[in-house]
């Protein structure tokens, strides 16, 4: 290797760049053209026809069934329930998963270990697996309800097929990706700054929010991207805890290539459910930086 | 993090080799979930030495996204009778030429000459079925209720809450439309706008939609009443005496399954051995004992008396009139279905 250094940074970089550009540029461009395409007449796509936005107009405008155009809300209900969904199971996530994470940053190096461990346990097992384990709990005859009956006998309580399952189900699934960011950060963190707040005169709650919480918010911000992010598109838990009785984007966009058989919309959804997860990332990015100026 | 990633792609490299070396003795078939006992496989793999490699779905429609996409590698698919004529028009499937099987001569001569694959060029039977209504007699008194979907759509007290429906917006909106005199695959606005109006109708009454479990959901007790069909409801039966099937008079839709061999299949060869061993009249017999759907092999002898005894199974020939064939929709209807599912679930 000779020439300028600059030229052999370039050669350096080019294995990371092809591999970039082969595995993300050119399946999200593929995506991107057949969100402006049309969809074929017994497969997927209509890939001689003329590239259009109407899949987007579609997504506000439609056609009602006696003919005039209507504003169409069903997807955007979708869309604003998905995403309501995705920022409560990311708050819940918080919620428990902070506690956890500052309690394990206390415990002795064998202990953290062991928790480690035991959180990451779960992922050895199929998340369909994991699902179906709720639906065993949560049912009306279920170990929940049995609990329950047995404390005070109420008769049989249905806790699934409806949203809070589908949000219990979601919170279970990604508190891990909440609890690890969090405990990382805990553990790096000097315990002996919370003790000089407290010599300084600053109560409990006080110490907590003004010393804690910022020193642990790269922390809060990496857990709720993970779990905000994958939660705006899961299916399988909508479906199965929820009862399939609403749509969710994750099953709307799995309708489109396989039963309605339109890939040209189902791409234009993804496009969609893609820049929502962008937006979040930017906004995420931008409220840091400037929270560090 | 980065360590688990190097090791997945070591594996994975690695491992690629060895499965091309193992290419001879191997089949993927692809079929519906819970539609094939899994013990008969190891029967197949220790009489032919060939290993099968389950896979399996859910819809037509799915089995149509993975074979459309062309990523999809498998030995034996089982579609439906009325997705074959467009599989075999856009060439997705592999000519079979079933009647130069041996095991042919089994074959019961009401499943010979098909409409949808007159000469077997392309298929051969696998299972047949209906799309009915089952019911646990014990939630109405041991009663017996009407024949008809109008027990589904408008539901009696008794059953509120406690009925699942088909998570397949097809054999939802096929049945609404039944139920309404209004013609399978209608590209009509105004008959699209009753059958949402029917289904917005009975989505409270529901406790969910759900294809998976149908069995065990009935067996436990967990629903009372499911929009299902007959072999699942058969097994269900068995587990749980009170359960009854209905043939709605409206219109009962009626599947016939095949198996068939993907134009891109890795191994034609071993796919007809495959179907090939299906047909002997004791291999059809054992699925239809394990799962309780009818077979197109003449095997009745083979049959476990506790299904001859079940209305699920054995039709009485009074109901026949009822069957309707499913229809293949087209582009229109196809798109006035998903307007009618995204409308109700949204």
């Amino acid at each position: 290797m000779t020439g300028s250094p600059a030229l052999r940074r370039l050669g350096l970089l080019t294995p990371a760049l092809v591999t970039i550009a082969v595995l993300v540029g050119v399946p999200l461009t593929l995506l991107f053209w057949i969100s402006l395409l049309q969809k074929g007449g017994s497969s997927g796509v209509d890939w001689a026809s003329v590239p259009s936005l109407a899949n987007y107009i579609r997504l506000v405008w439609e056609e009602d069934f006696d003919g005039t155009m209507i504003l169409n809300t069903s997807y955007l209900v979708i869309l604003l329930r998905s995403i309501l969904q995705a920022a409560v199971t990311t708050g819940l996530s918080l919620l428990f998963g902070l506690p956890v994470a500052l309690w394990m940053a206390g415990l002795s190096r064998g202990q953290r270990d062991l928790m480690l461990l035991l959180i990451t346990i779960p992922f050895w097992t199929n998340l369909l697996v994991r699902n179906y384990a709720w639906l065993i709990i949560l049912r009306e005859d279920g170990w929940f309800s049995q609990m329950v009956d047995f404390i005070s006998p109420v008769g049989p309580i249905q806790l699934l097929y409806n949203d809070l399952a589908v949000v219990i189900g979601l919170t279970y699934s990604f508190l891990p990706f909440m609890i690890l960011p969090l405990y990382a950060v805990f553990e790096k963190f000097d315990w002996r700054l919370l003790e000089a707040a407290h010599d300084l005169g600053a109560p409990r709650s006080r110490a907590i929010r003004r010393v804690l919480i910022p020193i642990a918010m790269p922390g809060i911000a990496a857990g709720s991207l993970l779990v905000f992010i994958p939660c705006l598109g899961a299916f399988v838990t909508p479906a199965l805890l929820g009862g399939g009785k609403t749509l969710m984007l994750g099953n709307i966009i799995q309708m489109q290539f396989g039963a309605s058989r339109n890939w040209p919309f189902g791409a234009t959804l993804a496009v969609v459910l893609l820049s929502l997860m962008l937006i979040a990332m930017v906004t995420m990015a931008i409220w840091r930086n400037r929270r560090v100026r | 993090m980065r360590k688990i990633t190097t090791a997945f792609a070591l594996a994975a490299m690695t491992a690629l080799p060895v499965f091309a070396q193992e290419e001879e003795k191997t089949l993927y078939f692809y079929n519906w979930t819970d539609y094939y006992p899994v013990e008969l496989l190891a029967k197949f793999e220790s009489e032919t030495g060939i290993k099968v490699i389950l896979d399996g779905f859910d819809s037509n429609d799915t089995l149509l996204a993975k074979l459309q996409s062309g990523g999809a590698a498998y030995d034996v698919i089982v579609p439906s009778d009325y997705v074959i004529p467009g599989m075999i028009k856009d060439g997705l499937l592999l000519k079979i030429d079933t009647p130069s099987m041996p095991n042919y001569v089994h074959m019961k001569d009401a499943f010979k000459n098909p409409d949808f694959d007159p000469t077997h060029e392309y298929s051969a039977p696998y299972l047949w079925g209906v799309t009915g209504l089952a019911y646990d007699s014990a939630a109405v008194g041991g009663a017996e209720i009407e024949h008809s979907w109008k027990e589904l759509f408008e539901p009696r007290p008794e059953f509120e809450g406690k009925i699942a429906e088909l998570d397949t917006a097809s054999d939802v909106i096929l049945t609404a439309s039944l139920y309404l005199g209004i013609p399978q695959c209608t590209e009509s606005n105004d008959d699209a706008k009753r059958i949402l109006d029917l289904l917005e109708a009975q989505a409270p009454k529901l406790k969910m939609y759900s294809s998976d479990s149908t069995v065990d959901r009935m067996a436990s007790g967990e629903v009372s009443m499911y929009h299902v069909w007959n072999g699942a409801t058969a097994r269900a039966t068995a587990q749980r005496d009170t359960i009854r099937f209905v043939y709605p008079k409206e219109g009962t839709p009626m599947f016939r399954d095949n198996f068939a061999v993907p134009a891109n299949a890795p191994h034609p060869e071993n796919a007809k051995i495959f179907i090939n061993w299906m047909m002997a009249p004791e291999n059809a017999a054992a699925v239809s004992n394990a799962i309780a759907y009818a077979n197109a092999i003449k095997s009745d002898e083979f049959l476990d008396p506790k299904w001859r005894a079940m209305d699920a199974i054995n039709m009485p020939e009074e109901y026949a009139s009822r069957l309707v064939p499913t229809l293949d929709c087209g582009p229109a209807a196809r798109d006035l279905r998903d307007k009618i599912w995204t409308r109700l679930k949204g």
